[in-house]
């Protein structure tokens, strides 16, 4: 078993699973990257070959480890397994302000998970790309390189402006179904570390406490307590690089 | 609208275990892979369902009524439409750790393995005995028997495949296991729970069989060492039922660039000559389409479950099965939260074994105070197949809910697939193991990919490969 949740380590530790959905080339793995790696790439390629990617997020009272699982493009077929939100403590569903199918396709996850995962999970509605938006967190950055959901319909901004989904549109639905809301920018960083840190405090402590310990699957539900001796690890003797695996 | 290649290197057909596990390896080594299912959920014969599902699905119940609300929520059952575990030190365990798919999974021990002995009420439940120390305390043999079997199972312990000087003077790969019986001086009964819940054989065939000592003293091997690996049985059982198998290996190979396309149905399959070609298919009812999706794509490789070939299959059996739903762990097994109980066809006048596997809240298939047992065997009549059943049934004790359809057909191929390039897997059989589905795995792979499986280091080496 991995020991994360009772370590001799000042703070509290707990893993959280949090599930990225929304559109393809939304952004969602360009701002993980971001998160995790403090880094961006312009025309990333579709996610290939990341299992989920970890990342800490140290709290005044406990550190938080993220366990990050991208959907792999399953989502493009509508054809992620039950698996994929099996005990998600946390969701970011992510959109493009620039291109409004993208916030439709957003309510739908948010209707997916609100059917599919547990009751208690944690669920950030992220607006992305505010980079191409004018006057909000740093540069209103120049509309080619990097998006082709930028169709140039013609709403006259002419001045840089791509924002097809207004701030008012994002907040109103968000609060309407208790989701936290942020508007971010993968590539400059706006409010990216801000969304994690927010999910984070969202999280009930309670709820830390019966997560699971480590990254192989789990329970983070009330079913716990029947769990714990009889749990193997496949990977034994492999040490430290397995960590957290099928503990 | 969403791209789908003009050409893939493979099409995959179904997401049972056997097409996730190939699709997965085929997308790490590179191929492009796309996946098809015609259900809307992942697994196949292979997955797991809830149990509003599962009456429905067996048709048990009056119209108008709903008998799974009295059994809680129904999303907190995953019961398993195979009835299968996993050999903790077996291949599959094998491919699951050297991919990495162990880190969407968890895994719980199996309480106990357990063999019966003698018909009726007097039959005897016992353990099965894994080691010489556990034969010397076992009921199922008398003192001398024990002391005999102690030397059996020692002499398997220290056998190596390489080093003709543990043979023990036995040629093993000419002659029969009879006769290695008989050179320990093992009765029938002992030959009975060894040769059938340790070597797993489901028919007494393999006594006789020359040449088969060798693979029955390596399947003994996989048993014990299985069994050494994590203490209480020789089996292992993802939390959430096997169903998270198929999806875990979906997802490995999502990673690795595959495409999945669940809801999805093959309209046509094309060919060039003999060999496949492409194929034609309608993804169903999209929302933004009611008329479906259609498509097409090229591929040379088509890898498929036999619901897909019904023209390109045959029937080589027929397995009975029969899902119980009970309150109470399965009587005289120490109160487990989950087991084996294997009934060894000569003690109660068969032809092929009963299995009986049992799961519970524990492995988070059922709600608590639930317990799934699952009892099987290969049919030997046309008719009154709960018959064939009724000594497993025997065992259980009050059975809350019973589950029972027709026999289920086993397909295998008619052919390699060399000829028209589409590789059609098995229907899972009746062991209790996912053994013989990894040697189709293999098999499938070999023929298709033209190259041996090397599963060790499948992910790292490839990951590089990736970056």
């Amino acid at each position: 078993m991995v020991d994360s949740g009772n370590a001799s380590a000042p703070k509290p530790s707990s893993s959280v699973k949090l599930v990225l959905l929304g559109e393809a080339a939304v952004g969602k793995s360009s701002l993980v990257l971001r998160f995790v790696n403090n880094a961006f790439q312009e025309n990333k390629e579709p996610t290939i070959g990341a299992a989920f990617l970890t990342q800490k997020t140290a709290l005044p009272t406990r550190t938080i480890k993220f366990e990050i699982w991208d959907t792999a493009g399953q989502e493009r077929f509508a054809s992620l397994a039950p698996m994929y939100y099996r005990n998600a403590q946390s969701a970011l569903v992510v959109y493009d302000l620039t291109k409004p199918t993208s916030l439709i396709k957003a309510k739908h996850w948010v209707a997916e998970l609100q059917r599919q995962a547990s009751p208690g999970i944690v669920i950030a509605l992220v607006g992305n790309k505010l980079d191409l938006t004018k006057g909000a967190g740093g540069e209103a950055a120049a509309l080619p390189a990097e998006e082709e959901g930028v169709e140039g319909e013609g709403e006259g901004e002419g001045d840089g402006d791509a924002r097809k989904i207004t701030t008012q549109e994002g907040r109103s639905y968000a609060e309407e179904e208790g989701l936290l809301f942020f508007e971010t920018s993968a590539k400059s960083g706006v409010n990216v570390q801000e969304v994690f840190t927010a999910i984070a405090n969202a999280i009930p402590e309670t709820q830390m406490k019966t997560s699971r310990q480590g990254a192989g699957g789990g329970a983070g539900g009330g079913t716990q307590a029947a769990l714990g001796s009889d749990r193997v690890n496949l990977t034994g003797g492999k040490g430290e690089a397995k960590e957290g695996c099928a503990c | 609208m969403d791209e789908i290649a003009p050409e893939y290197d493979v099409v995959v057909l179904g997401t049972g275990l056997t097409e996730c596990v190939l699709s997965g390896v085929m997308s790490v080594k590179g191929k492009k892979v796309l996946h098809i299912d015609r259900n809307d959920h992942y697994g196949g014969e292979a997955a797991s369902v809830n149990i509003e599902s599962l009456f429905k699905k067996y048709g048990n119940y009056t119209q108008g009524t709903e008998p799974w609300k009295k059994y809680g929520r129904v999303n907190d059952w995953n019961i398993d439409l195979v009835p299968k575990l996993l050999m903790s030190n077996g291949e599959l365990t094998n491919i699951l750790v050297s991919t990495d798919v162990t880190r969407y999974l968890e895994f719980k021990q199996i309480a106990g393995s357990y063999v019966q002995q003698g018909n009726g009420p007097r039959a005897t439940v016992a353990k099965v005995p894994s080691d010489a120390s556990e034969a010397l305390r076992s009921p199922l043999m008398g003192l001398f028997e024990k002391r005999r079997a102690k030397k059996f199972l020692e002499w398997v312990g220290a056998f190596k495949e390489d080093d003709p000087a543990t043979y023990n003077g036995l040629d093993l790969n000419r002659i029969s296991m009879r006769e290695v019986y008989e050179k320990f001086g093992l009765e029938a009964t002992t030959r009975d729970f060894i040769g059938h819940s340790m070597a797993l054989y489901q028919t007494d065939e393999y006594i006789n069989e020359k040449g088969a000592a060798k693979e029955t003293v390596q399947r003994i091997r996989l048993y014990v060492n299985s069994m050494a690996r994590y203490g209480k049985s020789p089996y292992i059982y993802p939390l959430y039922g096997l169903g998270e198998l198929p999806q875990g290996f979906a997802r490995l190979s999502a990673i690795y660039g595959g495409t999945y396309m669940l809801n999805t149905n093959i309209d046509e399959i094309s060919y060039n000559g003999k060999e496949v070609a492409g194929i034609k298919a309608t993804m169903k009812e999209r929302s933004d389409d009611p008329d479906g999706m259609k498509f097409e794509t090229k591929t040379k490789t088509i890898i498929g479950d036999p619901s897909y070939f019904p023209g390109k299959v045959h029937v080589v059996g027929h397995l009975l099965k029969a899902i119980c739903i009970l309150t109470h762990p399965v009587p005289n097994t120490d109160n487990s939260d989950s087991a084996q109980l294997i009934i060894p066809q000569s003690q109660v006048g068969r032809k092929h074994d009963i299995y009986i596997a049992i799961v519970s809240s524990a492995h988070n298939v059922c709600p608590k105070g639930y317990y799934i047992a699952i009892v099987s065997t290969i049919a030997e009549g046309s008719a009154n197949h709960h018959l064939e059943l009724q000594p497993g049934f025997d065992r259980l004790g009050k059975i809350e809910e019973r589950f029972m359809g027709p026999a289920i057909p086993l397909y295998e191929p008619l052919e390699s697939g060399n000829r028209d390039r589409i590789f059609i897997s098995k229907s899972y059989d009746a062991t209790s193991h996912f053994e013989t589905t990894t040697d189709d795995v293999r098999n499938i792979y070999l023929r298709a990919a033209g190259e041996e499986l090397v599963v060790d280091g499948l992910r790292g080496e490839n990951l590089v490969a990736q970056e």
